[in-house]
């Protein structure tokens, strides 16, 4: 059986980490062999990170390198460029719209890239674009931009719904299942 | 039960169930969370030490008064402790003694890239790598039984990749071990000459009798594959040659890479056509190979320098890539930066506005160097500001005393600043410290410590008092400033550079990151007077940008922290969020 390749790529403090650890939880007890990897340290200070899940019967490498990406969940637009040349082919981005100006940005030295998914689209990579603040305001907090996310990824994988709702179940505090559920519903029947 | 556990807390798995009584650490990126998930065990003792040097000296201790003990740190934090290492070699242990040190090849969070290995081979001491968090588990858990059985610490290497990649481990039961009664021996434990010169012979009986174990160990194992490639790898480099290989090749995997054995090698040097060995940093392995006068192919292929990957692999045997899409722009970088309200930007802002010369020191006030304060002008090691400032003060003259500070935050004097300050009191240079004081250790992810008065585990402890320790070392100017006051910050470094005798300034406001500290609603830009100046833009702030030319806020970003507020000198910058 392959392994499959999911990156995670946000800016430091963003907090993607609910994401990585729902998804190695729910894989786990899938049954599948699960790596999960990030850097802490220096990266966390607002700077760009990235985690990389991989799951399967045997995965070996804990990190992901160039072209070998199935999915990119990206909290960030530029982030989603930085990271796209870590896609597979036919591989798929799945970008939350936020746009965060880097520190050469804020300081005039550099300026946002405009229009940076669209360049995605016209190299042919597969992007699923959304405002995933908007739909987790719209839950109820900002904070479940994370789920928002997974949602869109849990559409592509082969694990049925009522699992990622019992993962949430399991890995969010008692008081935010309900709020994350909704979101995780929005998102996914979008 | 099957867990999914970073490499560091797997360690921290092993080292409880491998009896451990004690730990004591100096945090330190990629080894910080074997100290964190040890304190969370109630029945062992756990502590932040002031240093590595400190916390090997602990655990020494506690081995010498018979308790299974470990200390932690990063490989820089190693050369730190390298003192009581290498004499810990010759003495040996009591109860069992484990000393993680955690390399960062490709330095995600650190000063420089150096391979500990080379210190098992200098202290004569074994040293077990795993690869991934199950074997993090089981090595950590079974080097109590080498260390005891070998009468030796046992170093325990771990790397960025392993000790923060999650993977899939099995928990055990904690074995119960007595502490053992103390008995006196000299022999053993007094190293001066006499004693000294009749231990040293012992170690070279054990590393001769390592090298033996270490033929049929079990850190050591062999895959045998396919028999055209041969290739001695260790650590999360057998990761990626599985990636790439699987099982088309033959692996012969080191997970003792100190000492070496030298049969194991030779066979399986005999069983395969071509041999390479993949190791990251340093050619070591690749060296012992050399010694036994095996043909590999090691360094001429792969880097000494950064961290391997599956893809890297792939390119050195010249296979094909996957196809992967970039695209064509340059997109701007994103440097890691000082977070919007961190009490670190006022005094480099001060700094950088009076062109003031500063030799700094490692933590977050590292980024500091960042633009566009780019206010640092020298980052070495743990607590080389302020031996430092001294030295480049007294090669610079009068001058440059009245333009240099060392700029030092408060963990990293406890760690090793105080002693800089008693050398520039004792010898004399009219220097100047300034010590960030933000009440927590900040970049490895707020530990406390001597200075915070609180404990690992978050209880009340002793508090050092800065003020008082500083005079005590002989210092008569002390002054605390808040460097959210710009104006005050001013005041006291202009008057503590043009003093005419040794100084120290304490920047005192604690991290805005940490849960006990109350930031205030977000500030705005009121657009009618912002006049496009950006001088505001120079404190390099996160939630500060300049859109149409015009100052704006960011809302989810801003503390409150009125930095800003007192820069701007038409008065565009308000209380209360972003009113349109």
């Amino acid at each position: 059986m392959k392994t499959t390749n999911i990156m995670i790529v946000g800016v430091g403090g963003q907090g993607s980490l609910l994401a990585s650890k729902l998804l190695g939880s729910l894989l786990l007890d899938e049954g599948y062999d699960v790596k999960v990897s990030e850097v802490h340290g220096m990266s966390q200070r607002g700077g760009s990170v990235v985690t990389y899940v991989k799951f399967g019967e045997k995965v070996y490498s804990p990190i992901i390198t160039e072209g070998e990406a199935d999915y990119i969940l990206s909290f960030e637009k530029l982030e989603a460029a930085r990271w796209a040349s870590c896609l597979k082919e036919g591989g798929r981005i799945i970008v939350n719209t936020q746009q965060i100006d880097p520190m050469p940005v804020l300081i005039g030295n550099a300026s946002y890239p405009e229009g940076v998914l669209d360049a995605l689209t016209a190299k042919d990579i597969s992007v699923d674009a959304l405002d995933a603040l908007a739909i987790a305001n719209d839950a109820g907090s900002a904070k479940a931009v994370n789920i928002v996310l997974l949602a869109r990824l849990a559409k592509l994988l082969d694990i049925p719904y009522e699992k990622w709702l019992a993962a949430i179940e399991k890995n969010v505090k008692p008081r935010f299942v309900e709020l994350n559920q909704k979101a995780f519903s929005i998102s996914y029947n979008k | 039960m099957k867990k999914l556990m970073i490499g560091n807390e797997a360690v921290a798995r092993g080292l409880y169930e491998g009896g451990i009584g004690l730990v004591s650490s100096y945090p330190g990126t990629p080894s910080t969370e074997i100290t964190e998930f040890l304190a969370t065990y109630d029945d062992i003792h756990s502590e932040w030490a002031p240093n590595e040097k400190v916390a090997a000296e602990v655990a020494f201790g506690a081995s010498l008064g018979g308790m299974r003990t470990a200390c932690a740190m990063k490989h820089v934090g190693l050369n730190v402790a390298a003192d009581p290492l290498f004499t810990l070699s010759y003495t040996g242990v009591t109860g069992g003694m484990v000393i993680c040190v955690a390399d960062d090849p490709a330095m995600h969070s650190s000063q420089n890239e150096q391979d500990s290995r080379h210190y098992a081979i200098a202290a004569k001491v074994p040293m077990l790598e795993p690869a991934d968090s199950a074997e993090a588990l089981a090595f950590s858990r079974d080097a109590f039984v080498l260390s005891e059985q070998f009468d030796t610490p046992v170093l325990l290497r771990m790397c960025t990749r392993v000790a923060h990649s999650q993977s899939v481990v099995e928990l055990g039961e904690r074995v119960s071990v007595e502490t053992k009664p103390y008995v006196k021996n000299g022999a053993k434990y007094i190293m001066m000459p006499g004693n000294a010169k009749k231990r040293h012979p012992f170690v070279e009986e054990r590393t001769k009798a390592l090298a033996a174990y270490a033929e049929n160990c079990p850190f050591n194992r062999v895959e045998m594959g396919g028999t055209e490639i041969g290739i001695i790898t260790s650590g999360t480099c057998y990761q990626y040659v599985k990636e790439v290989f699987g099982n088309s090749v033959s692996v012969l995997k080191i997970g003792m890479p100190y000492p070496l054995p030298e049969k194991l090698f030779r066979d399986f040097a005999t069983s395969v056509k071509k041999l390479y060995v993949i190791e990251e940093l340093d050619g070591i392995i690749e060296a012992h190979c050399q010694s036994l006068g095996l043909n590999v192919i090691g360094k001429e292929l792969f880097s000494p320098i950064g961290e391997y990957s599956q893809s890297s692999i792939r390119a050195a045997f010249g296979l094909e890539a996957p196809k992967s899409t970039a695209l064509d722009e340059a997109l701007p970088m994103r440097p890691p930066m000082m977070c919007a309200g961190c009490p670190h930007r006022g005094i480099y802002y001060t700094l950088a506005k009076n062109k003031v010369t500063v030799i700094g020191d490692i933590g977050c006030y590292t980024l500091g160097a960042q633009p566009p304060l780019s206010a640092v002008d020298s980052t070495l090691c743990m607590g080389a500001s302020v031996s430092g400032v001294h030295g480049f003060n007294l090669a610079q003259g009068e001058s440059a005393e009245k333009k240099t500070v060392a700029v030092i935050g408060d963990s990293t004097f406890m760690h090793s600043g105080m002693t800089g300050l008693v050398n520039i009191a004792y010898n004399a240079s009219n220097s100047t410290v300034i010590i960030l004081d933000n009440s927590i250790t900040g970049m490895t992810g707020h530990q406390q410590n001597p200075t915070t008065g609180y404990n690992i585990k978050g209880d009340p402890a002793a508090k050092v008092d800065l003020e008082a320790l500083c005079r005590a070392l002989g210092i008569n100017r002390v002054r605390v400033v808040d460097p959210y006051d710009l104006a005050a910050c001013d005041v006291a470094i202009k008057e503590e550079l043009a003093a005419a005798e040794p100084s120290v300034i304490i920047s005192r406001r604690p991290c805005v990151l940490l849960k006990s500290v109350k930031t205030a609603p977000a500030l705005h830009v009121n657009e009618d007077k912002c006049k496009k100046c950006k001088r505001c833009a120079t404190l390099g702030c996160p939630a500060i940008s300049i859109k149409g030319g015009k100052a704006s806020i960011d809302a989810t970003l801003c503390v409150g922290c009125e930095v800003c507020v007192g820069l701007c000198k038409f008065d565009a910058i308000e209380k209360g969020g972003n009113a349109k």
